[in-house]
């Protein structure tokens, strides 16, 4: 009977997946800004691409706009240099450190006889002279503004070495009146797409660790039911709807399965299920709250919160032996835990006497490092590179998102007109 | 036999489960918004109707404003999920009703103030939902005929950031089935 049940909602909900789910544009789209930024920026300059002008979507400026949006590069003029390089043997060394410029970025864009573009870049060092990477990207049209991620991310990568996330993109949740919307776009802002709109709350979106598909929780049932949605085509289905309460989904790393809080057996609980909703098994009994689990990046066991032991805190359950841990202790209240790529710490969200901040913490050293003053932040998402922390916030009563980088001395703030937006979600490494 | 009335009785109690869905939360404001309705995804059909009938007849004491019944709402106290003495009434009336009319069920919609995590407070609230199914439970209500859910703090009563608004929204809500 109760299959039956599930199965005819999941009918339903694949009806309504078809009928109102299609990726539409959205007008909410989110500008960012830097705050606060590094101590000692690189300066680079960033030469037009020959031929850009020709298209609507000019390569070196999404290269540029995406270094220095990331606060540890600072643009140089390029203006006024002739002749202006294109290539990486035209680049005169001392022009450029006279303006005070360590790197150059020059390039080309020439349109081929299939009507796509072969687009090609080099990173021309000016103090030691030579190339540090040159790449050629052979596209169409629409596909220009990727390849300027692609080219920030490039340069961010040689001169950091730390991978880049400008190609990435971000899901986050809008707000208005009793207008609910989950949307993703680029980690810039840019190609906001509405992919589920709702009368009724939306909450804790998740993207599957290969980018194909998002995990979130909706009301519209009039209660928490948790769907896992096809980013391709807009199908979805409802992988945890039992009695009760079903909430906050974490997905395996491999993608296979999703952590979820149900309280369809009393109390609020972690289970596992596959990712397609089948075979939910409780991972633990407790008498106590038990919630917001987040995989290691290992699989090997779980981070999440619970009320415990008073206060709600940070508990680490090792999915192999059962053992847990408790691996908060400095405060009354700390939750959110969301692990660093690399394993080694993880961010979270404390509360210091009414003040909702950002934290991390490390595991080896239990050191606690608060990123952000509150009041209300919350909702914690680190970039796929383990650099940056995107969180929502509160401004003017109303929310926007912010992001800090993980050591916290850049800021940014993203915020769109209008509009409430909460429950930001870095996704993964866009596939090559 | 007793498996026979057991599978009867959960019959009925799964069939008026597919329309609880349906039943409008009273601070729910989304109703006039003429967008797609989502949360027309889960109604199925109108044949629960002899079971939701009887509670919601013109003569309903769920309904009429003189009765305790017509109380819908407990609240609770800052972290807390006790039933205080104040609102013990309230869930006494609705137990007694519901041990005397086995085939009403309930929904159980947990709250909390708008302080803190998102899906923390949706734990806190399932708690206070769960607080007082217990109480109802131990009045001799079937567990069959209760359904807790949590709102977390994602359908606040009052918007304000005051501690007066904070009150109203510590609550759970009882709502039957067909309401």
């Amino acid at each position: 009977m109760k299959g039956g049940m599930h199965r005819s909602l999941k009918f339903v909900s694949a009806l309504f997946a078809a009928f109102f789910l299609s990726l539409a544009p959205a007008r909410a789209q989110l500008t960012i800004e830097i705050v606060g930024g590094a101590g000692a920026p690189l300066p680079i300059a960033i030469v037009p691409f020959e031929g850009e002008v020709r298209y609507p979507v000019s390569v070196s400026g999404i290269v540029g706009a995406d270094l220095a949006r990331s606060g540890l590069f600072k643009l140089v003029d390029a203006e006024g240099v002739t002749p202006r390089p294109f290539r990486a043997e035209e680049v005169q060394s001392a022009t450029w450190r006279a303006r005070g410029a360590d790197t150059v970025v020059v390039g080309t864009t020439r349109p081929l006889a299939d009507g796509r573009v072969e687009v090609r870049y080099a990173l021309v060092d000016a103090v030691k002279q030579g190339t540090l990477d040159s790449q050629v990207f052979t596209v169409t049209p629409a596909q220009l503004r990727v390849t300027g991620h692609k080219i920030a991310d490039a340069i961010y990568e040689k001169l950091t070495g730390d991978p880049g996330v400008f190609s990435t993109r971000i899901a986050y949740i809008t707000k208005q009146g009793a207008r609910y919307q989950l949307l993703v776009a680029d980690a810039d802002g840019n190609e906001p797409q509405t992919i589920v709109t709702s009368n009724e709350p939306l909450l804790s979106p998740r993207w599957a660790p290969d980018g194909t598909r998002i995990a979130y929780v909706s009301f519209e049932s009039k209660k928490p039911v948790v769907y896992v949605q096809n980013l391709a085509n807009g199908t979805r289905a409802a992988v945890a709807n039992f009695r009760g309460s079903n909430s906050s989904p974490a997905w395996s790393p491999d993608g296979r399965k999703l952590a979820v809080t149900l309280s369809k057996d009393g109390g609020s609980q972690l289970f596992l299920i596959n990712a397609d909703g089948t075979d939910a098994k409780r991972v633990m009994t407790s008498s106590s709250i038990d919630t917001e689990a987040y995989y290691m990046p290992d699989g090997r066991s779980l981070l999440f919160t619970s009320d415990r032991g008073g206060t709600p805190q940070i508990y680490q359950l090792n999915l192999g032996s059962g053992a847990v841990e408790r691996i908060t202790f400095d405060g009354s209240y700390n939750v959110s835990p969301r692990p660093f790529p690399d394993g080694k710490g993880f961010a979270f969200v404390r509360r210091d006497g009414g003040r909702f901040q950002i934290a991390t913490q490390d595991f080896a050293t239990r050191q606690v490092q608060v990123l952000t003053s509150g009041p209300l932040d919350e909702s914690p998402s680190i970039a796929p590179n383990g650099k940056l922390i995107l969180y929502a916030n509160e401004v003017g009563g109303r929310g926007t998102l912010a992001a800090t980088s993980s050591d916290g001395r850049i800021k940014q703030r993203l915020s769109a007109s209008a509009t409430d937006v909460r429950e930001p979600a870095w996704g993964p490494y866009a596939k090559p | 036999m007793h498996k026979l009335i057991i599978a009867a009785i959960m019959a009925i109690a799964l069939a008026a489960c597919s329309s609880s869905p349906t039943t409008a939360p009273v601070e729910d404001k989304s109703a006039a918004v003429a967008t797609p309705d989502t949360s027309g995804a889960s109604t199925s059909g109108t044949s629960t109707s002899g079971v939701s009938g009887s509670t919601t007849g013109a003569q309903s004491p769920l309904k009429d404003p003189r009765n305790i019944l017509s109380k819908r709402n407990v609240y609770f106290e800052y972290d807390s999920f006790v039933i205080s003495e104040q609102y013990k009434p309230i869930v006494e009336a609705h137990a007694k009703y519901l041990v005397a009319n086995r085939s009403a069920k309930v929904t159980l919609q947990g709250n909390t103030d708008e302080r803190g995590s998102r899906e923390y407070n949706i734990a806190l609230g399932q708690k206070r939902a769960d607080a007082v199914k217990r109480m109802l439970t131990l009045m001799g209500v079937q567990e069959i005929q209760i359904e807790t859910v949590s709102f977390g703090k994602e359908k606040p009563r009052r918007e304000g950031h005051d501690e007066a608004s904070w009150a109203e929204n510590r609550r759970v809500d009882i709502l039957y089935a067909g309401e």
